[in-house]
Formats: structure tokens, sequence, C-alpha cells
């Protein structure tokens, strides 16, 4: 049955975080609107956020961890790649201290997340290096 | 609401169309919804605050569903856009059932609009039309150099998003000439003005209906409604054409140079 709905979500190209509707076209994400009545957007778009929509069905997106064997990165479980970087860094702030790690969360991400991201940096890892990609 | 919610609901029971589009409350926010049940109904809404180029919208879902009959919810300014895609083969007249509502005094004010209620509609009063031409006799007031110069610095805003073409609904061809490297040149920033926003003029003369969403949406604050409004009452002036009016009437860009329209002091 022909179905068409639009969903109000926000465009995660930057931080500003414009608000936008993804047209819904039979279970289809078919184009992007901007959202009138969002306090940050106001009714308008960039030419990213209006083109938000592109990359959901992009055939070079990546939906899998990969996991670098033998020097090809090879797609695995979450299970395995969690279990790998939470070896990787344990073993790194044993032999060489927590400051030898640093973080870089991103501009894309909500505030909650990048909070939680900077609290398990410095409250677990224990480091105060934690950045993020507006910065780099 | 309650005569044009009756109506809706008997179009649907009745199976004389697919569905409606129109807004839908949605988690406090007024957004396009294709309804497809009575029940459904429970949520639209003919909000106010917000409008969204729902013509265009439909003009997608008739390209993927082409035998349905589809119901829309128009307003003055989209009844005025889907004569336009009519006209231009973008929809056919007989898949698409409208549904109009007129506008208050409040939003038809705010719009500036010409004509704020649809041809039919199933209750309320339609609003006085708005024929405040200020905007227009402000620029036309400025001597030539500083009008240009007001253009030119307008134009060099634009951080060419393409919202006013995107939310045009009178805007439909596949291939767009604001993408044409031959006719503009590509990259940079601003694009190349005033090529650029006097192409889109130039090619909304006899198609802008005068909803304003273009210049809504204008995240620089261009205000290229202004300009689209000049060159609407050019056309107006010269051929006595005004689009979205007579769905049987040709635009004067359509049979120019067929030769059966001589331009007024053409050759001059």
């Amino acid at each position: 049955m022909l179905s068409f709905e639009t969903v109000v979500t926000t465009c995660t190209y930057c931080g500003c975080g414009c608000g936008l509707l993804l047209e819904v076209l039979d279970g289809q994400v078919v184009g992007t609107l901007p959202q009138k009545d969002h306090p940050v957007s106001r009714g308008s778009l960039c030419i990213k956020g209006w083109n938000a929509h592109q990359f959901i069905y992009d055939q070079g997106r990546l939906k899998k961890p990969l996991l670098r064997r033998e020097g090809s990165l090879m797609e695995t479980s979450w299970e395995e790649a969690l279990n790998r970087v939470v070896s990787d860094l344990r073993r790194i702030k044993e032999e060489n201290g927590p400051d030898s790690i640093a973080g870089l969360t991103s501009a894309k991400c909500t505030n909650e997340e990048n909070y939680l991201f900077q609290k398990w940096m410095r409250a677990v890892v224990g480091t105060n290096n934690v950045d993020h990609c507006a910065r780099l | 609401m309650e005569k044009t919610r009756e109506k809706m609901i008997r179009l649907l029971e009745e199976g004389v169309v697919s569905g409606i589009l129109a807004l839908r409350r949605s988690s406090d926010h007024a957004v396009p919804y294709f309804f497809n049940s009575p029940a459904s109904l429970k949520d639209w809404v003919a909000d106010e605050a917000d409008r969204y180029p729902i013509t265009k919208v439909i003009v997608q879902i008739a390209k993927k569903h082409p035998d349905d009959v589809l119901g829309i919810v128009v307003r003055g300014c989209e009844e005025r856009s889907l004569i336009e895609l009519f006209k231009n083969h973008q929809l056919r007249p007989e898949k698409v059932k409208l549904i109009g509502i007129v506008c208050s005094e409040e939003l038809a004010g705010r719009c500036r609009c010409e004509k704020p209620f649809p041809t039919q509609a199933e209750e309320g009063e339609p609003a006085k039309a708005v024929e405040n031409f200020s905007d227009i006799a402000e620029v036309e007031s400025l001597p030539e150099e500083e009008r240009f110069r007001y253009w030119m610095k307008e134009f060099g805003k634009c951080i060419k998003c393409y919202g006013c073409r995107n939310i045009c609904p009178a805007c439909f061809c596949p291939t767009c000439t604001l993408e044409d490297p031959l006719l503009i040149k590509p990259g940079g920033m601003p694009p190349e003005i005033p090529l650029f926003h006097l192409h889109k003029a130039f090619h909304m003369a006899d198609r802008c209906i005068d909803c304003g969403l273009c210049e809504e949406v204008c995240p620089m604050g261009i205000p290229v409604r202004r300009l689209y409004r000049k060159v609407r009452r050019t056309v107006k002036d010269l051929f006595g054409y005004a689009p979205g009016e007579d769905k049987d009437l040709k635009g004067p860009l359509e049979f120019l140079g067929d030769g059966s329209y001589e331009l007024p002091e053409a050759g001059r």
C-alpha cells in the first residue's frame, strides 16, 4: 500500500544541528526537507543538509566494524571489535600510562554523546586528552 | 475544520482516493504526511505556522504511483502551483483530488498573498486579497546604479544551497540550468552573480505563483521573492498573464517564438 511520511530528525553533517525532515515513500528515504519550526535552523538548510538523505543507501557506507588482519581490513562482529579495542587500550595504558591515549569525538554527535565520551576518557581511561573533529 | 475533515473521511471511505497528502501533528510538529485511512485523520491539522512544498511532494508520489488518485489539502498558493504543474505535464489533473482550505487574514498578511484562498473550500470565509507591492516599489525607487549595487550585495551572500530551487513548487526540470557548467561557471562561492539568480528569475517568469517559500527557506536572507515578484509583474504587464490562474492558458515563454505573439515594442 502506498505510504508517505516525513520523519523529524537532526542533520548529521556538522555541529550546527539543523532540523530536517526525511521524506519516506513506501519505506524508502527519498528526500530531505528543511524543518520549518526548528529553533536553530528556522526552516533553512545548507547544501549538505538538503542532501542529507543521499548517503543512506550508498554502496560505500560502512555498516559493520572492520578489523585489520594481516594488513587488510576485514569485516568482523561488534563483539570481537569491541573486545579488541578494550584489550589494546588496556595494554597501552598499562605499558605507557593513560596520557598516552587521546580521544577524538565528533561535532556530529549529540551533546549527550560528547559528554559521555569525555566522561569516559577522564573517569575510565584517566586522561584529559579529549578533543573533537571541529578543532582538528 | 470539521466539514473539511468530513469530506476527507468520505473520500477515503468511498475509495475515491488512495490517500490524502496534508499536514499531520507529529510530536508537536506539523509535517507533511499521506493519510490513507479515515482513522489516521485524527492527527490531521491545517497548521498555519509553517508551510511546506506539498505540491512538490505529490509530484514525487505520483511519479512512483501513476495509477493512483491522490488527494491533497491545498491553500490558494498550493492550488496555483498545482495548476502550473498540470500545465507543465508534471501531474495529471484526473489523478489529483483537491481539498481546498482558506487562509486566515493573519497568514494572508504575512504572505502578502494576492489570492489567499483556493477555487473551492468546504468552509471558512476567504481572507481579503493583499495587494502590497511596497517591496518592489522600494527597490524601483533607487537610482539604477544603486539598485544594481543593492542586488549584487544581496546575491553576493548566496551560499549556493539550491534551497530556493529545491523548495520551489514550480521547479521540476530533471536537468537544472543552475547546475549547467556551460551556463554558470561551477565552483567558488558565491556562485557566478548575478547570472545564477537571474537565470532562476527568468525561468520563474511565467511559472512563479508567488508563494514565497523560496525567500522563507534562504539561509542568507536574500530577498529572492522580491526579484521573482518583479519578473512576475513584468510578465503580467507585457502579456496580461499570471501563472497559476487559468489552467487552460499557455505561459508566454511557451509560445514566444512561434510567431503567434509579437512582443510590444519588439525590435526597438
